[in-house]
């Protein structure tokens, strides 16, 4: 079990609702809403999903940026969700993130390189002239040059910017960066830049990423393991490859024949969903999915599937038998 | 490719010396701070630059105030020694020097009447603020006295020069303490929310409901009328607008992803608020400073109007004023201190709006 660096077990974040003078709780928005899984080492794991979802809820309440509901986040074989601020200090060395407006991410009033002084100073990796090295040298490892160190954030373009704030999540020296969108504010040309350079970035360091993203070409390239999530849960698990060659779950098909192939003989049949995505404050019954299903059949509105499968692909559809609850046979 | 990148930008650098005018003033405007880029917008603007003159004209004769009217001359010869008691003034209160015990109390216009003295320069007024003289109580703008005296023949020059320290002052102590409140209280506010946010905005707005002019009066009715309290008093009461406005800022900026990327460093709260936060939304307050210090000297020249301002020996703008109520034909007892506050409280407020247009990006061009 040495090879994993992250496990997500049973992780829940909700949101209360509060109304009235003495903000009494009226009901929960299930942002995230028992998740469970795990990153290797050195891997990159996707996350795909539509708009409120739940992705970003997920990678930040990895980092405990948000406190979780419940579940445990295990980081490097520690329980992060039961640290406190101190023993946490240390474990934020270790994990970073990347953001995805590149924009609204830098502090507009302080320097590139009086950003990242600070935080080599905080941490204790680097002071003084050091620390003026240390910094040089980050700016040159994702593409910047070293006067860029004297500059303000808006001085810098989009992608420049983001190249800031990969340098701001490495300048700690982190196993393991959650990237949340970090290309989808960017012009494609530019994107590809930002991919090459994490992953050049991951095979110099061995760095271990969780890729947030709703573009699944995007995460096709870059990931090893995706997971895709609808309504705050997982609905498939798969390798990268095998996901997008046998999508078993009907979301993962429906949100792979929406993604365009520069071909234009080739017609691929649409499956187009029905409905709006459910508000995650009132899910339905049985299968989250089930009223925009085109594969729905009666179990779906009674029997909440559970994530399972064989040879690392996991889907949590009633289509398949190993996805009835253990309690439940399947009918 | 980043390799190729840096290459590209680095062969762009050197065409920048065939750029116009114009190109090389918006790439100056590129390679500024955020603080340079305001300096620029505001000096666009004419009345708060003079606004600002004015200003600095008026700090540098409340510094120098002992210089331009002093009932002491600058410069004396007088038994063959040479004095200069203005100076000799000043380190005699801070205790460096002592004057000789014959020429402590020594009248010096007497002595120049008598042509006791060998030379003499007077300071370009030759009174100070509470030399009584009289024999020219109430007199009207004439002679030595370039703007006429009071009731008990105290110059009004004079006064005026002297009372801008009180104004002056009273107006950046009173607006300081009332930011470094609000600002305080306003960012931890909106910065931590919740109960925090709940017990400090409920606080607010009961100091709101005090009738501010009132609770100053009281202040000074029961620990008396010190410069010091009424300073304090009214930086204590007028930080609640300061407060509400930065907590409104901070909002918005507590959920910029650089507050949170702040948060994933895991940089205490104190450095985030202090460093992060508070450099981002203090702009707007900046601006109300500037009005709180136009609406300071204005409380200070009421509470002095109303007698219930500093202590009777102090003359200040507001006390001069006070001094018209009881002599309606002396016109230029009610002119020239209204005039003055008139002056620093609309070249505040110029200023004030000036640092707001300067900071408002949408106005830029």
């Amino acid at each position: 079990m040495s090879d994993i660096l992250v496990e997500v077990n049973g992780l829940k974040k909700y949101f209360p609702i509060k109304k009235g003078v003495f903000s009494k709780t009226i009901g929960n928005v299930k942002a995230v809403d028992d998740v469970t899984f795990k990153i290797k080492k050195g891997e990159t794991l996707g996350l795909v999903g539509e708009s409120g979802c739940g992705k970003t809820t997920v990678g930040r309440t990895i980092l405990r940026l948000i406190e979780p509901t419940a579940g445990e986040v295990i980081f490097d074989g520690k329980n992060i969700t039961k640290m406190d601020t101190k023993e946490l200090k240390q474990y934020r060395k270790q994990m970073q993130i990347i953001f995805q407006d590149p924009y609204s991410s830098l502090n507009p009033r302080i320097t590139v390189g009086g950003m990242l002084t600070e935080i080599l100073k905080f941490h204790e990796i680097a002071e003084g002239a050091a620390a003026e090295k240390k910094v040089e040298d980050l700016l040159e490892k994702v593409g910047l040059r070293k006067i860029h160190a004297r500059r303000y954030p808006h001085e810098f373009s989009g992608g420049q910017r983001q190249r800031i704030g990969v340098a701001r999540a490495l300048s700690v020296e982190p196993k393991f960066i959650v990237c949340d969108e970090p290309v989808s504010a960017l012009d494609v040309s530019i994107q590809s830049q930002i991919i090459n350079l994490l992953q050049d970035l991951q095979k110099e360091f061995g760095i271990t990423y969780l890729f947030i993203s709703h573009d699944l070409s995007v995460v096709e390239h870059i990931s090893d393991r995706v997971c895709v999530m609808y309504l705050g849960q997982l609905v498939e698990v798969a390798d990268s490859k095998e996901l997008y060659a046998n999508p078993k779950h009907p979301y993962t098909q429906a949100l792979l024949s929406a993604v365009p192939i520069p071909d234009p003989k080739n017609k691929s049949k649409r499956i187009i969903l029905s409905g709006d995505v459910p508000s995650p404050a009132n899910v339905p019954t049985g299968c989250y999915f089930h009223p925009r299903c085109p594969k729905v059949f009666a179990d779906c509105s009674v029997i909440h599937p559970e994530l399972a499968g064989t040879g690392g692909h996991e889907q949590s559809c009633l289509l398949f038998p190993e996805s009835y609850p253990k309690d439940v046979k399947a009918a | 490719m980043t390799e190729k990148d840096t290459i590209e930008k680095e062969s762009l650098a050197p065409e920048s010396n065939g750029l116009t005018k114009a190109q090389l003033e918006s790439q100056k405007q590129v390679g500024a701070s955020y603080w340079s880029l305001v300096k620029h917008q505001f000096k666009k603007n004419k009345l708060a630059i003079i606004s600002l003159y004015i200003v600095a004209i008026l700090v540098l004769m409340a510094l120098s105030a002992d210089f331009l009217a002093s009932s002491k001359p600058l410069y004396a010869v007088y038994k063959g020694e040479t004095y200069f008691p203005v100076i000799k003034d000043y380190l005699n209160n801070l205790g460096i020097s002592k004057w000789d015990p014959e020429l402590i109390n020594i009248n010096w216009k007497s002595l120049d009447n008598e042509n006791k003295l060998e030379s003499v320069l007077w300071t370009p007024v030759p009174y100070g603020s509470t030399e009584v003289d009289l024999a020219n109580s109430l007199s009207p703008p004439q002679g030595d006295h370039y703007l006429g005296t009071d009731g008990i023949g105290r110059d009004l020059l004079a006064g005026l020069i002297h009372g801008s320290r009180v104004s002056l002052s009273v107006g950046f102590i009173a607006a300081g303490i009332a930011l470094v409140i609000g600002i305080l209280l306003g960012s931890m506010a909106g910065y931590f929310g919740g109960k925090v946010d709940i017990v400090i905005m409920r606080f607010v707005e009961i100091m709101v409901t005090f009738p501010t002019f009132f609770l100053i009066i009281t202040i000074v009715a029961i620990y008396g009328s010190s410069i010091l309290y009424i300073m304090a008093a009214i930086g204590f009461t007028s930080w609640t607008s300061d407060a509400k406005l930065i907590r409104g800022e901070v909002l918005k900026v507590r959920n910029m992803e650089y507050i949170t990327a702040a948060n994933s460093i895991g940089l205490p709260h104190r450095q985030i608020i202090f460093r992060h936060v508070i450099p981002n939304a203090i702009a707007p307050v900046l601006v109300s400073g500037a009005f709180a210090i136009a609406s300071a000297i204005l409380v200070e020249a009421s509470l002095s109007f109303l007698g219930f301002g500093v202590s009777a020996t102090t003359v200040t703008w507001g006390s001069l004023l006070n001094e018209a109520r009881g002599a309606s034909s002396a016109w230029w007892l009610a002119i020239f201190p209204g005039f003055m506050i008139f002056i620093a409280v609309v070249t505040y407020n110029l200023i004030g709006e000036g640092l707001r247009d300067a900071l408002d990006p949408r106005l830029r061009d």
